[in-house]
């Protein structure tokens, strides 16, 4: 109740008071990330010699741009409140659509340009069916997340498509150059960069967090709620293709089991990089910082030969970790304020 | 409103009905007793997590983490079962139910005492409970010449011509019926998911209710996932992976809110039949069973969107015979 109280006065002294501001920093989800960071990367230095190679960093990208560039989105859709669980299935049937043009003997661009329009499509399928008919979008995206992913089945069985054209291995196995700089984390760097750009910087961005925050609220101010939702979920589609192109470029084979997994997978990242599931809260940097984490994480633990099925108990363990600390250092953040402020 | 959710179940026994008439005029085989019995034996399993899943929806959670329970407490039966046969059967029955209840006990401290919400609480202790099967087994199936042959009759034994699998199933179904309809508690969950604010200031608890839901949900998919093991006689890493997706599919079939707060016990073990019978149909007719999950997929969908429709059309009419 007391904290409802302050007026603006005190809240300029509070800020003032340099411990407070010290604990506010420190208290940052951001900054509790770079520590993670700071942690992983030093212990894996210890235990490999092979982890502080610039080569061996670079490389072990591939294994977690894809998912980067759709996390970018997912944040998007987390802080308006919905959430996507048909990403996955989206990558695998844009990878099928792809292996099909490719068997119809389509060159590399117009393969890139399938596997973008039908990740497009599917997410505008999901963004029309959320916004329309006024589904929640965990129930439209588990029904999608079966009916993509059985398409895809139901198109390849148990056959898969292994036959691209030359060049179409660049774009998920290439390097900028002669360096050892992948193209993949490039892309992943600038889409970053924009994503960061559009939900800080602009005015779509600021409406995004609206709706997350009170969704009618944000009706009443007039924000064109759905509009905003629908192209959130189709973009995030966008993604998934672009994804889709990059992932089968990299193996170079398509099997209707593609992919299985991502969406937990890029869930987890946007989760731990402090976007709150409840909608409306957290940072751009805060999903980058735990794409890297989680990156790093996964290749010191490869290199100790850790299986995968062990390290998802890890990273099921990191996910609820991430969401119950934040939530013992808000409890924290304002029991410190209350002092704070008996103080003054 | 009461009529309405009425006509809900009869719509789907009449849905039911047509599937079944144009399958076996398709083929006669499908009408046959061998095979009705089968597709109940098949969907016997459906109907029972379908419900534990129905409980934790009704409270506007979902439990993603059912299929998952089931693959590590039939792991944990079976694994019990081949390291000393000599074990009594009621035991590693216990067993399973005991590591069911734990690991629901545990999504239910996530999601009721701290908070976390219930499709992050679950998709991480999916991971964890999957991840634990691996360490428990070392990656290794079990297989039915490692079971004893008590354990694997666990389903399979008859009761008056009828395998106990359908026993068990029809016990779940009658408690459920009595807890959902006839206890305080039942009538609580509905209570909880139609309003949560108004639930909290008639006095209901709400993190002991979900604590309670998701153990319950936990106890009943660890019973599943012995029968599923035990039926199929093989335990491995993937156990029934997917399942959960069939059993929210079933609930949402059988005219469950998503949003919490509506549905009936009747309308989650239609919804699962109507499935059932879609996956067996597609085995009669002889399409490919790799169409299977894209029909679910779509019927999923095509329920999903046809319950908002009639949720939002009876909205309407209320809000209309108000106004008059």
């Amino acid at each position: 109740m007391e904290k409802t109280n302050i007026n603006e006065n005190r809240r300029f002294d509070l800020g003032r008071d340099f411990r407070y501001r010290i604990f506010s920093v420190l208290m940052k989800w951001e900054t509790v990330l770079i520590l993670i960071l700071t942690a992983v990367v030093i212990t894996n230095s210890f235990l490999s010699p092979y982890f502080l190679d610039p080569v061996n960093l670079l490389d072990t990208t591939f294994n977690f741009s894809e998912k980067a560039i759709i996390a970018l989105l997912m944040a998007f859709v987390i802080i308006a409140g919905d959430i996507d669980i048909s990403v996955a299935s989206i990558v695998a049937l844009s990878s099928v659509f792809m292996g099909m043009a490719s068997a119809a003997g389509a060159d590399a661009p117009t393969l890139v340009v399938i596997g973008l329009l039908s990740g497009l499509a599917m997410g505008s399928l999901n963004g029309y069916l959320i916004t329309k008919f006024k589904i929640p979008s965990i129930a439209v995206t588990l029904g999608t997340m079966s009916l993509f992913r059985g398409i895809a089945y139901a198109i390849l069985g148990d056959q898969a498509y292994t036959k691209y054209p030359e060049g179409f291995d660049f774009f998920g196995q290439g390097y900028i150059g002669d360096s050892p700089i992948p193209f993949e984390l490039v892309l992943m760097a600038v889409l970053a960069l924009g994503a960061g750009y559009i939900l800080h910087r602009t005015s779509f961005g600021r409406q995004t967090y609206a709706i997350g925050c009170n969704l009618q609220a944000a009706r009443f101010s007039g924000v064109p709620v759905d509009r905003i939702r629908f192209q959130i979920f189709a973009v995030t589609g966008l993604f998934c293709g672009l994804a889709s192109v990059l992932l089968t470029s990299r193996i170079l084979s398509t099997r209707p089991n593609i992919g299985t997994g991502l969406e937990f997978e890029v869930i987890t990242i946007v989760i731990l990089g402090g976007i709150a599931i409840t909608g409306g809260e957290g940072t751009m940097i805060g999903v980058i910082l735990s794409t890297f984490v989680l990156g790093f994480l996964k290749f010191g633990m490869s290199l100790l030969n850790v299986p995968g099925r062990v390290m998802n108990i890890l990273t099921g363990a990191l996910l609820i970790f991430a969401i119950l600390v934040p939530m013992a250092l808000k409890g924290l953040r304002n029991s410190v304020e209350m002092k704070a402020q008996k103080k003054l | 409103m009461k009529d309405f959710l009425k006509k809900r179940e009869v719509t789907l026994v009449g849905l039911i009905a047509l599937l079944f008439l144009a399958v076996s005029l398709r083929s006669p085989a499908f009408a046959s007793l061998g095979n009705l019995t089968d597709i109940l034996n098949d969907t016997a399993l459906l109907i029972m997590v379908g419900l534990a899943q129905y409980l934790v929806i009704l409270t506007g959670g979902i439990d993603l983490s059912v299929a998952s329970i089931m693959g590590l407490s039939g792991m944990c039966a079976a694994l019990v079962n081949k390291l000393d046969p000599t074990m009594p059967i009621p035991l590693v029955v216990l067993i399973a139910l005991g590591a069911g209840l734990a690991m629901g006990a545990f999504n239910g401290t996530l999601v009721g005492l701290a908070g976390i919400s219930s499709i992050i609480a679950t998709l991480g202790t999916i991971s964890i409970y999957r991840g634990a099967i691996f360490l428990m087994s070392g990656g290794e199936w079990i297989s039915a010449h490692e079971m004893t042959e008590g354990f694997r009759m666990i389903p399979d034994a008859k009761f008056l011509g009828v395998s106990a699998i359908i026993w068990y199933m029809v016990l779940v179904v009658l408690l459920f019926a009595w807890f959902m309809n006839l206890t305080r508690t039942g009538r609580e969950i509905y209570a909880l998911g139609g309003n949560k604010t108004a639930a909290k200031y008639v006095g209901i608890k709400d993190k002991k209710v979900n604590f309670l839901v998701f153990s319950l949900s936990g106890l009943v998919s660890g019973f599943a996932g012995l029968l599923y093991v035990a039926r199929y006689a093989a335990a491995q890493n993937d156990t029934a992976s997917g399942f959960e997706l069939a059993t929210v599919a079933a609930c949402v079939i059988g005219g469950v809110s998503i949003a919490g707060g509506s549905g009936t016990v009747m309308g989650v073990v239609l919804g699962a039949i109507f499935l059932g019978i879609i996956n067996n149909a597609l085995t009669v007719i002889n399409l490919s069973p790799f169409f299977q999950m894209a029909i679910q997929g779509f019927v999923i969908l095509a329920a999903i969107v046809a319950n908002t429709i009639m949720a939002q059309r009876s909205e309407r009419l209320a809000l209309a015979r108000r106004v008059l």
